[in-house]
This record gives C-alpha cells, structure tokens and sequence, in this order.
C-alpha cells in the first residue's frame, strides 16, 4: 500500500526536501510529496480496500494505492536486489 | 463527580490530568486493556504518545478495549474530554471530525499560547464567557487541524488560538472542537498543566471545573 497525503493539504515534509534537493545540485524537480509504504502478505487481496478504509489510512487526509505483486514475497525481494544492483553495475 | 483518566502505553501526561481532576472532584486512572467504566462520570483520554505513535497518531489506541467502552460511553451521552495525543484519538475514533497533521513548522513546539473561547454551551467551557482568553501551554509534534470542507460546523469550533498564536498551522486557528452533541470535546493545549498559578497559568483548572459541574 503506498498512502499519500491528499492533494490539497499541505505537506511540510515534502516541501522541505523540494527544497533541498536543488542544494545537491538536483535542478527541475517538482511536487515532491512524502507518504508511506506498507508491505504485507494477505490471503484475501479483496479485503485490502477495507483495511487501508479502516486502519492503514486515514481517509480524511491520506490516498492509498495497492500495488499487488502477486508473485509472492520471495520474488518481490528478488526484484527489489536486482533494482539496488543495477546502478552498481552502471558504476563499474 | 468521578472523572476516569485513560492510560495507554505510552501516555506521559495522565498524572497531570488527574491531579487536575482531583481539584474539582474524584478521579482515578483507566488501564487501556480493561473496558469497565462502571461509576465513572466523565472520562479524560490525556497526551502523550499512545502505543508509540506507530502507523499514526492515536490510530492504533482507537482500538484499544477501554476505547470501545469509551467509545459506548460517547454515544450514550457521557462527556469525554480529549487532551493533545487523547484529540488525536478521539478524531481517529471518529468521535470528533476532523484530523491532526504535522506542524507546518515540522517541529515539535512547547510554548505558552493564549486561546479563546468561542462556544460556551458545552460541558467543558460553562464557566467561561464568549472571547475569554485562556493562557495554556502547548507541546506537540502534530496539533494541525484539518477538517475537510463542510464537516465542520462553525458551532463546534470551541477553541481558537488568539490572533497570531496559531504554533502549527491549524485551520482557522482551531484549537478546539467539540461533537454535533456538544458531549465530547478534543483540544491540542494541555489545560491538565495549567491549573496552578505555581506553574503560571491556572487556567486551564476552568475546563475541568466545567466539566465537574456537570449533573453526576
């Protein structure tokens, strides 16, 4: 579940790292938003509109996004390896 | 009067909100995993950082066994009394409208501010008149309002920060908010730590008279 705050409120958080970005030299950057990611196996992927409605969000404030993979944990930590790898090797 | 003040792991100021309780009638502590209110006239849910702010603020507390009894309570027309991390809950409860945000400071603030008393004909503010000025301290990380448009009557806007004391960014300078039955109430100050000239302020000590007036 990747849970953000809703368009509209304002978010310090991401303000502030819009702003440093460019101190690093990271020109052109724009709307930098901070949420958060909930990771989690469930049996019912049905039931996780509900959870977020009731729990892992708060509606008022937050959007959720579920991103399903439905691979499983294992392939997903593959994925995850692969994508710290790659820019590694681009370094070498 | 008996006032019952709630403790979830991770509170930190349910011993201030129960002396102040204590100079206006009886009071005694709420363990967050017992569900009896039996004898209990009004319940204080106090600050702190309820089951240690995990995934939200006060959104793993709504849960608690002693919040479903208070949450019974509510309906049924007993005055509950939120208190900084306590309006976070009650707002997650879906006792109050509305939610707390971040600062717009992101810092955490703990400064003396002046609130004023917008709406006397509740449970909490009955001693006080209309543009009282109330001099509380505030100390928080996430005390900025938020209601979405329309599901917040003007008349249950209690509480406002004093022009230009507004120390997070709430909407309006909210403060404090009371339900659409006027027997709960959520505020971010902390009058539990102003009820003692001692400390600089006692008046913080009217909300609690307030609510000790009401009929047991």
């Amino acid at each position: 579940m990747l849970i953000r705050p809703k368009a509209g409120i304002l978010d310090p958080q991401g303000q502030a790292v819009e702003r440093a970005l460019p101190a690093l030299g990271f020109e052109g950057v724009h709307n930098v938003h901070v949420g958060r990611l909930i990771e989690l196996d469930v049996e019912d992927a049905g039931r996780l509109p509900e959870m977020c409605e009731r729990l892992l969000a708060n509606p008022l404030i937050e959007d959720y996004e579920i991103v399903n993979h439905v691979d499983g944990p294992e392939a997903r930590r593959d994925h995850q390896n692969a994508g710290l790898d790659a820019p590694r090797r681009v370094n070498a | 009067m008996r006032f019952g003040v709630v403790r979830f792991p991770g509170s930190c100021d349910e011993v201030d909100a129960l002396h102040a309780c204590r100079r206006f009638g009886d009071a005694e502590l709420l363990w967050h995993g017992d569900r009896d209110l039996t004898g209990i006239d009004a319940v204080v849910v106090p600050g702190g950082f309820s089951y240690g702010d995990y995934l939200r603020v006060g959104a793993i507390a709504r849960f608690s066994p002693m919040m479903e009894a208070v949450i019974d309570f509510a309906e049924n027309g007993g005055p509950v009394f939120g208190i900084c991390n306590g309006f976070q809950v009650l707002c997650e409860a879906g006792l109050l409208p509305g939610a707390l945000l971040p600062n717009d400071s992101l810092r955490f603030v703990c400064r003396q501010v002046e609130v004023v008393v917008e709406a006397t004909d509740t449970p909490f503010t009955r001693t006080c008149q209309q543009g009282d000025r109330l001099s509380i301290p505030v100390k928080h990380t996430t005390g900025r309002y938020f209601a979405p448009p329309g599901t917040l009557p003007e008349d249950q806007i209690v509480l406002r920060y004093a022009s230009g004391q507004n120390p997070n960014g709430a909407m309006d300078d909210i403060a404090g908010v009371c339900n659409a039955g006027r027997n709960v109430m959520g505020l971010m100050p902390h009058p539990e730590h102003a009820v003692d000239p001692l400390t600089g302020s006692a008046d913080g000590g009217r909300l609690f008279e307030s609510l000790a007036m009401v009929p047991a």
